[in-house]
């Protein structure tokens, strides 16, 4: 088409250049700085070529910088396949794509590429922010299509008017949003670096790894209960147990899934809630102790912890509940309770010692042994500390018996040590502790910094029993919070203490959240529920297709309506000229369409002379209105009157 | 083979699209049912660019990905309304277009009309794709758009098929509607290049002047009209009268600048084309000159007078000339 090949003008080259920066501007900290600077000086040199008018790059000069391009994008990944190199590569060809702009028809193509880019930049945040810009770069790529195909309106004009097209498109998002059937991702194999950064507990314990989880104020998991929130000191959120000791760190059991259902018998009333979990890359699912039930596509290790069938790579919800008071693994299968008991072959004599002196004075009582290693610790006056001294080879004995300042993952450390050394199955278990309530929406928030590190012993007749060291230490911890317990002064997340800022902090994650469940968590199971919510038997992808045609059928007819409000409007003089000519063609004197108003007066004058004053004022009046030099909505009247009482 | 084919099917296509039997007879409005709407090759590019985004959102379960690719294809929707409601409705009346010779481009100068509050942009006319108009018509206004097509023969040349269309806002779909609008132009056959000189004496000393109108002898005044030769103005005569209208000075007599141009006086051998191609360069040399003509065809014959109205009549016989009947 001749259009397509008209070269791009100055005004639609400032367009795409502004689309460019709006699309790929947010992805500045996801692609190397070289890349970053290299764009800019695309963007620039693009600007320069417009505001000089100078000659557009040769195409050899393109073809060599595009492949410049790739290659270092290889040579930075190893790769061009994955996210993070796709994006750059997308980078790369936009703002390549911006120096040889010859024709309008590249303009779809660079906001083709925008498109892309504002998807890449969703792989990384979704959130409210990203939301909003996406739309800003959305409506810049639209102005810039609008301009594309006709640039000689004012900028703000450009965006009105696509702020109108997006308005009038934003029905039909809701209603496909909604109602477009969802299928549960991933229809193929994901990238390997689709989830590199996300932050939370690892299946390995060494001093140090949940300290610095507790710098993090990010949400781990957010829970509503059916009742009412439990005790904080009851907020035990059990994640990876870890029965294996190195001598330096703790990890978990290679075994997994064992068990399908929940093998111990309840008891007592259980607590029902719905976890909505961040995604963190890795198996398990964190559950109240004891949990009760399994959530859909999950299994319960050996050592009750509750793990997915696929890494947790999405944001999760499911139900589940719990048994605060279950007895579990009364009849332990004695490989777990070996494997429980394992203790390196050396290191920590003082530890060893004292677990030796237990054994000797209490034999097998293990719930002696329990009370011996608590008062143990109440005796050594421990200080819990977000930065704890550094410890050599004989971590257990340096903390217990010299430096005495530690943080949780020490606490249990410590306190399994000393009973394993003593003949008491025990274990560490990783989890959360605590967790606020938002009194905006009532979910309860566990945060990262919510980490915590606790032990297990196993006593006979009572099963595994929970113990936490660091709540002997410092109570307040486990009753309050972290900030509570740590002492003023030591590094904490800034929203961890600021009081002030708590109510904001409260209404934004109230919105955050709010935002997670209906708009990012608006998964297949969610799209069920809501429809059946609203009313629909059985949601399926037919009855969703049917219904979302029906509805947007709708808004195409209120939009073709308003397209067609202005169909053609009959002149009024006209109209009451043809009720007029009507009424005389009945008496066989018809106006012929040729004929002029006076003429015709003149001749149905001849015909009807009766009435002839009247035939000529009318034709008159109409002359005049339709031809005449400043017409009257007076005479308008006055013709309407006229006709009305005319009776040939 | 294959573009035969193509072809065609457009030619059924428009045929069936145009629902009237051309020529149309004005105000062609184009109603809804007559405007067509497609996506062009860029809305192609778009739509498959929304699938692939919406893969990407469904694989990695993004969330605004959806919203995104829905966002777009609503954006994708209402542009075909948009498109639609540029072009549905226009009125199309034809205007004026002025006779030309063979071999020049007939003007059709068409009038769109548009009824809306809101202006039409960028609406594309032609009658060969390769050469569009571009037009824009204003809010309620009307805008004239002269299309261009080659005369190429004498006679009665109707106007095209002409296509109208419009990509306007997005350039993702294209709306479209044809028009063929009864609208004619008249095409003079081309003067020739080279001809015989003009006839002098001969035949022209039969014609008689009956009416006195010649130019040779001054014989009287008269009021000025629109068609006389500005040369025949009487100057001193006005410029001796205050606010007077303009006088023509009258001739009688005339004898030795009066001729006749006749179809019969050119020799045999001459094909009748070639005669009015003669004829034609005749006419526009004796008109240049001043002089009073008079035509004779086969089967017409039009009274010795000079004048642009003279020469549009002979032109005229000459371009509606059928071998026969004349």
């Amino acid at each position: 088409m001749a259009r397509a090949n008209r070269p791009v003008s100055g005004r639609q080259a400032w367009w795409l250049l502004a689309t460019a920066l709006a699309a790929s501007a947010p992805l500045a900290q996801q692609v190397p700085l070289w890349l970053s600077l290299a764009a800019t000086s695309a963007f620039a040199w693009r600007a320069a070529l417009t505001w000089r008018q100078w000659h557009l790059p040769p195409r050899w000069l393109l073809v060599l910088l595009v492949m410049a391009g790739t290659v270092g994008v290889f040579l930075q990944y190893r790769t061009i396949m994955g996210r993070t190199p796709g994006i750059a590569l997308l980078v790369v060809f936009l703002a390549l794509k911006l120096l040889e702009l010859r024709a309008a028809r590249d303009a779809v193509a660079t906001a083709l590429l925008c498109y892309f880019l504002v998807l890449g930049q969703f792989l990384f945040t979704q959130t409210i922010a990203t939301a909003l810009l996406a739309g800003l770069t959305v409506l810049i790529t639209t102005a810039a299509l609008l301009a594309a195909s006709d640039d000689r309106p004012q900028p703000w004009q450009q965006l009105r008017r696509a702020a109108l097209m997006l308005a009038q498109a934003m029905p039909f998002m809701l209603l496909l949003f909604v109602l477009f059937p969802r299928v549960q991702g991933p229809l193929w194999g994901l990238p390997q670096d689709r989830f590199s950064a996300v932050s939370g507990l690892s299946d390995t314990m060494a001093p140090g790894t949940i300290a610095q989880l507790s710098q993090s104020d990010a949400i781990a998991f957010r829970v509503r209960f059916q009742g009412a929130v439990p005790a904080q000191s009851q907020l035990y959120w059990r994640g990876p147990v870890m029965p294996a000791f190195d001598g330096r760190s703790w990890r978990v059991a290679q075994t997994r899934g064992a068990y399908p259902a929940v093998p111990y018998a309840g008891s007592g009333t259980p607590v029902d809630y719905e976890v909505t979990l961040e995604p963190h890359g890795k198996f398990w699912l964190f559950a109240l102790e004891m949990p009760a039930t399994l959530p859909a596509d999950s299994a319960l290790t050996i050592d009750y912890q509750p793990i997915a069938r696929q890494a947790v790579r999405n944001r999760l919800r499911y139900t589940q509940s719990a048994w605060p008071a279950a007895i579990a693994g009364e009849k332990e299968s004695p490989a777990v309770l070996r494997a429980a008991l394992a203790l390196p072959e050396a290191g920590n004599p003082r530890t060893r010692a004292v677990g030796a002196t237990w054994r000797a004075q209490h034999g097998d009582d293990g719930a002696a042994i329990l009370a011996a290693a608590e008062s143990l610790f109440n005796q050594q006056l421990l200080i819990y500390t977000l930065n704890p001294p550094l410890l050599g080879a004989d971590m257990v004995d340096e903390f217990l018996f010299d430096t005495k300042r530690g943080f949780c993952e020490h606490f249990a450390a410590a306190f399994v040590f000393s009973l394993r050394s003593a003949g008491v199955p025990a274990r560490v278990v990783a989890g959360y502790q605590g967790g606020e309530v938002n009194p905006v929406d009532g979910y309860l928030e566990v945060r990262q910094y919510d980490a915590h590190a606790w032990a297990e012993a196993w006593v006979a007749g009572r099963g595994w029993v929970r113990i936490d060291p660091t709540a002997i230490s410092a109570p307040s911890r486990i009753n309050s919070n972290l900030a509570a317990a740590i002492p003023a002064g030591e590094g904490l997340p800034f929203l961890a203490r600021a009081a002030w800022l708590k109510d904001l902090r409260y209404r934004l994650d109230a919105v955050t959240n709010g935002w997670n469940q209906w708009v990012l968590g608006y998964n297949p199971q969610r799209q069920r529920d809501l429809l059946a919510s609203l009313g629909m038997s059985a949601p399926d992808w037919r009855s969703m297709t049917a219904m979302l045609s029906v509805l947007c059928g709708a808004v195409m007819l209120g939009l073709t309506a308003w397209i067609l409000r202005n169909r053609l409007r009959v002149d009024p003089a006209l109209a009451a000229w043809r009720r007029f000519t009507r009424r005389l063609a009945k008496r066989g004197i018809a106006w012929q369409s040729w004929e002029g108003p006076l003429a015709f007066a003149e001749r149905a004058a001849a015909q009807a002379p009766l009435h002839a004053a009247g035939i000529r004022e009318i034709a008159m009046l109409y002359a005049g209105l339709r031809y005449g030099p400043a017409p009257q909505g007076s005479d308008l009247e006055r013709l309407r009157r006229r006709i009305a009482a005319f009776k040939p | 083979m294959l573009a035969a084919l193509r072809h065609r099917m457009h030619e059924t296509f428009v045929r069936w699209a145009l629902r009237v039997r051309p020529p149309e007879p004005a105000p062609i409005i184009l109603t809804q049912r007559r405007v067509y709407v497609l996506p062009t090759r860029a809305g192609l590019a778009y739509a498959t660019a929304l699938g692939v985004i919406l893969l990407g959102a469904m694989n990695y379960n993004l969330s605004l990905g959806h919203a995104l690719v829905f966002l777009l294809a609503g954006l994708g929707v209402v542009t075909i309304l948009h498109t639609f409601r540029n072009l549905a409705l226009l009125e199309i009346r034809p205007g004026r277009c002025e006779p030309v010779f063979v071999g020049d481009v007939a003007r059709f100068a068409l009038v769109l009309k548009s009824q809306r509050p809101d202006a039409r942009t960028s609406l594309r006319l032609f009658v060969n794709a390769d050469a569009p108009l571009e037009v824009d018509v204003g809010p309620q206004a009307s805008t004239l758009a002269t299309l261009g097509v080659a005369a190429t023969k004498r006679g009665w040349l109707p106007m095209p098929r002409a296509t109208i269309e419009t990509t306007w806002p997005l350039g993702l779909v294209r709306a479209w509607s044809y028009a063929v609008p009864d609208f004619n132009c008249l095409v003079y056959p081309a003067p020739a290049a080279t001809a015989p000189p003009l006839p002098w004496g001969g035949e022209a000393a039969r014609g008689a002047t009956r009416d006195g109108r010649g130019a040779d002898d001054f014989s009287g005044l008269r009021k000025h009209q629109v068609a006389d030769a500005p040369r025949h103005v009487a100057w001193k005569a006005v410029a001796r009268q205050q606010d007077g209208p303009l006088l023509t000075k009258l001739f009688s007599g005339a004898s030795a600048e009066q001729i006749w141009l006749d179809w019969n006086t050119l020799p045999d051998a001459i094909a009748s084309e070639q005669r009015l191609a003669i004829l034609a360069r005749w006419m526009l040399d004796a008109d240049a000159a001043g002089l009073a003509w008079g035509l004779r065809l086969p089967a017409l014959q039009l009274a010795p007078d000079n004048g642009p109205e003279q020469l549009a009549a002979g032109l005229r016989a000459l371009a509606l000339y059928q071998d026969g009947k004349g």
